[in-house]
C-alpha cells in the first residue's frame, strides 16, 4: 500500500483543470456581453460564500464567529446583488423583432 | 463531508460552466445567468447539510447580505454599472480575507503550513481586491478628498520602491507567521493590514479611463482569492469556481488591453494619462461649430449613419434621446448602426449595456473592426461623447501616446458631427486633430439637451 497521497494534490489538479475550462468558456464572449460577463462571473466568485457558512456555523470562539458571519454578509451581497443586476441587464438586451416599436 | 454534498457540488460546477458557456451568445445570456444562480443556490443549500452548522449567525449574515445585495442590484442606475461592479466585486474579496482570517484563529492552535499558506493567500489576495476595488469606485465617482481629485492617475516619486518594500514587507511577515504558527497571529495581523493598503497604492496611480482593465482584473483577483479559500477549507466548489471566474477575468483584462495597444504592466504601472505623461503634436486649425438647426439639415439627407457613443453620453445620460433620435432617422428612410469601440466607456460593455437600456436591439451594434471597412460609404458619423476611442493620431502621430491603439476611423466618413461639452482633451489628455478636420462639425452642449434639440426638430420639420 502507497502512502496516501495529500488532499492538496487532487485540490490542485482540479485548480488547473478549472482554470483551463475557464479560459475556454471565456474566450469566445463577444464583446457586446462584456459587462453582464463580468458581473456574472463576479457573482460566481461570491462562491466563497460557501467558505463563510462553514466557517461562520461551526466556529467555537466569539472571534472566529463574528469573522464568519461578517464574511456570510459579505459574500452574500456580492452572491445575491452580483446575480440579480446581471439579470437585470440581460433582460434588456433585444434583437431587432423584440424591440416593440 | 457528506458524499450527498459532494455530488450536489459536482453538478453545481456543471450548472456554474454550463451558464458561462451560455453567455457568450445575447440569445441565451439570461439563461447562462440563471444556470449559474441556480448552481451558486444548489452549492449554499447543499453546504447548509453539512452536520454540526449552528445556523443563527448564518441566517444573520445572509439576510444582511441579501438585503443589501438586492437593494442595490435593483436601484442601480445603468450609467453606474462599473461602480456597482466595482463594490461587488470588492466585498467578495472582503468576505475571502475574512474566512481566511476566521480560519487561522480557529486553527491556530496546530498551525500547519499547508494550512497557512493558503490562508495567507487568501487574506493577501482578499485584501487587495477589496480595497483595490474600493479605490476604483472612487475614481470611477470622480472623488474628491478636500482638493485632492482622485480621479485621474496619480504619480508620485519612488512610488515603485514603496510597493516593493511593501511586498517585502508581506513576505517577511508571512515567513515569520511560517516559523512560529501558534504565536504567529499578530503577523496575520499585520499582514491583513499591509494588503488593505497595497489594494490602495497599486490601484491610485491608475487614471479613471484604465478602469475597464482594472475592474477586469480585480475580478480575476476575486476569483482567485475564492480560490485560495478554497484551499483553505479543502472545499473543491470553492476552487472550481474561483479559477473559472479567474481565468475569465484574466481573459477580458488581456483583450481590454489589445483594445488600447497596451500591455498589462504599462496600465499598471506608467501612471497613463497623468500630467507627466502629456506629449505628442499640438493639434492646430480652427474647429467648426454647428447649431442644432444645421446638424438637423444634415441629418435630414443622410442615408446612412454611425453613432459613436463613449463616457460622455453615459456620463449625460443620452441613451434614450439618441435611440429615439436614431428612430427617426430610420422613419426618414436613412441607415442607423451604432459602433462600439471596445474600451468605449468605463467598463467593457459598458455601451451595449446603456444602448439596450434605451431599447437599441442589439444586432444594430456594430463593432469596430466590422464598421472601419465600411466607413467611407457612411454619410453622417455622429461622435456622441466619445474621444480618444476615435482620436486619428493613433493611427497618424507616431509621437502621440496613444500612437498605435485601435480606433473608429471616424474621420473616413463623409462628414462627422462631434457632440462634445468643449474642446477638452479626453482621459488620455491628448490632443484630438479630429476636430480640426474639413469634414468635422462640432456641436458644442450637453448631449441629451443637444440631441433634445435636434429631435424636437426633426419633430417640428
Amino acid at each position: 500500500m502507497e502512502a496516501a497521497i495529500p488532499a492538496v494534490i487532487f485540490l490542485a489538479f482540479i485548480l488547473m483543470l478549472s482554470i483551463f475550462l475557464g479560459f475556454e468558456l471565456i474566450s469566445k464572449v463577444p464583446s457586446t456581453l462584456h459587462t453582464p460577463l463580468m458581473s456574472g462571473s463576479n457573482a460566481i466568485s461570491g462562491i466563497t460564500l460557501v467558505g463563510a457558512l462553514l466557517t461562520s456555523g461551526s466556529g467555537e470562539d466569539q472571534l472566529s464567529i463574528i469573522l464568519g458571519t461578517l464574511a456570510v454578509a459579505f459574500a452574500t451581497i456580492n452572491v445575491v446583488g452580483g446575480y440579480m443586476v446581471t439579470n437585470r441587464m440581460l433582460a434588456m438586451f433585444k434583437k431587432k423583432d423584440q424591440v416593440k416599436k | 463531508m457528506s458524499l450527498w454534498i459532494q455530488v450536489a457540488y459536482i453538478v453545481a460546477a456543471l450548472l456554474f460552466a454550463s451558464g458561462l458557456k451560455l453567455l457568450s451568445s445575447p440569445a441565451t445570456a439570461r439563461r447562462g445567468n440563471l444556470l449559474s444562480a441556480l448552481g451558486m443556490l444548489l452549492a449554499v443549500a447543499a453546504t447548509l447539510f453539512t452536520q454540526g452548522l449552528s445556523f443563527q449567525w448564518i441566517a444573520v449574515g445572509v439576510l444582511a447580505g441579501a438585503i443589501i445585495g438586492a437593494t442595490a442590484a435593483r436601484v442601480v442606475a445603468m450609467t453606474a454599472m462599473p461602480e456597482m461592479v466595482a463594490l461587488f466585486n470588492g466585498s467578495g474579496g472582503l468576505a475571502s480575507l475574512l474566512v481566511g482570517w476566521a480560519e487561522f484563529v480557529r486553527g491556530q492552535q496546530d498551525m500547519q503550513a499547508s494550512l497557512a499558506v493558503p490562508i495567507l493567500l487568501a487574506v493577501l489576495i482578499g485584501g487587495v481586491t477589496f480595497t483595490g476595488s474600493v479605490m476604483a469606485w472612487a475614481k470611477l465617482q470622480d472623488m474628491t478628498i478636500g482638493r485632492f481629485k482622485l480621479g485621474p492617475a496619480l504619480v508620485y516619486p519612488g512610488q515603485q520602491v514603496i510597493n516593493s518594500i511593501i511586498l517585502l514587507g508581506i513576505i517577511a511577515c508571512a515567513v515569520l507567521l511560517l516559523m512560529a504558527p501558534p504565536a504567529g497571529g499578530n503577523f496575520l495581523l499585520i499582514i491583513i493590514g499591509i494588503s488593505l493598503l497595497l489594494g490602495f497604492l497599486t490601484v491610485i496611480p491608475i487614471g479613471g479611463a484604465d478602469m475597464p482593465v482594472v475592474i477586469s482584473l480585480l475580478n480575476s483577483y476575486s476569483g482567485l482569492a475564492a480560490c485560495a479559500a478554497g484551499f483553505v477549507i479543502e472545499n473543491n466548489i470553492l476552487i472550481v469556481a474561483g479559477s473559472l471566474v479567474g481565468a475569465s477575468g484574466i481573459i477580458l483584462t488581456k483583450i481590454m488591453c489589445k483594445a488600447m495597444n497596451r500591455s498589462l504592466g504599462n496600465v499598471l504601472f506608467s501612471g497613463f494619462g497623468s500630467a507627466a505623461s502629456k506629449k505628442g503634436k499640438a493639434a492646430e486649425g480652427e474647429a467648426k461649430p454647428i447649431s442644432a438647426e444645421d446638424t438637423y439639415y444634415i441629418l435630414e439627407a443622410a442615408s446612412s449613419v454611425a453613432v459613436v457613443p463613449g463616457y460622455g453620453l453615459a456620463v449625460a445620460q443620452a441613451q434614450h434621446v439618441v435611440k429615439e433620435l436614431g428612430d427617426l432617422l430610420e422613419a426618414n428612410g436613412a441607415e442607423v448602426r451604432y459602433a462600439i469601440h471596445p474600451v468605449a466607456g468605463r467598463m467593457p460593455g459598458h455601451m451595449n449595456v446603456l444602448l439596450a437600456e434605451a431599447d437599441v436591439p442589439y444586432d444594430s451594434l456594430i463593432e469596430m473592426d466590422d464598421i472601419n471597412p465600411i466607413m467611407e460609404t457612411i454619410d453622417v458619423c455622429l461622435v456622441i461623447g466619445a474621444n480618444d476611442v476615435v482620436n486619428p493620431a493613433a493611427r497618424e502621430d507616431e509621437t502621440s501616446p496613444i500612437y498605435g491603439m485601435p480606433i473608429i476611423d471616424v474621420d473616413k466618413a463623409k462628414t462627422v458631427i462631434v457632440s462634445k461639452r468643449s474642446m477638452a482633451t479626453g482621459f488620455a489628455g491628448v490632443q484630438n486633430p479630429l476636430f480640426f478636420k474639413d469634414n468635422t462639425r462640432m456641436f458644442f452642449g450637453d448631449a441629451k439637451a443637444s440631441w433634445q434639440e435636434v429631435v424636437s426638430e426633426f419633430k417640428s420639420g
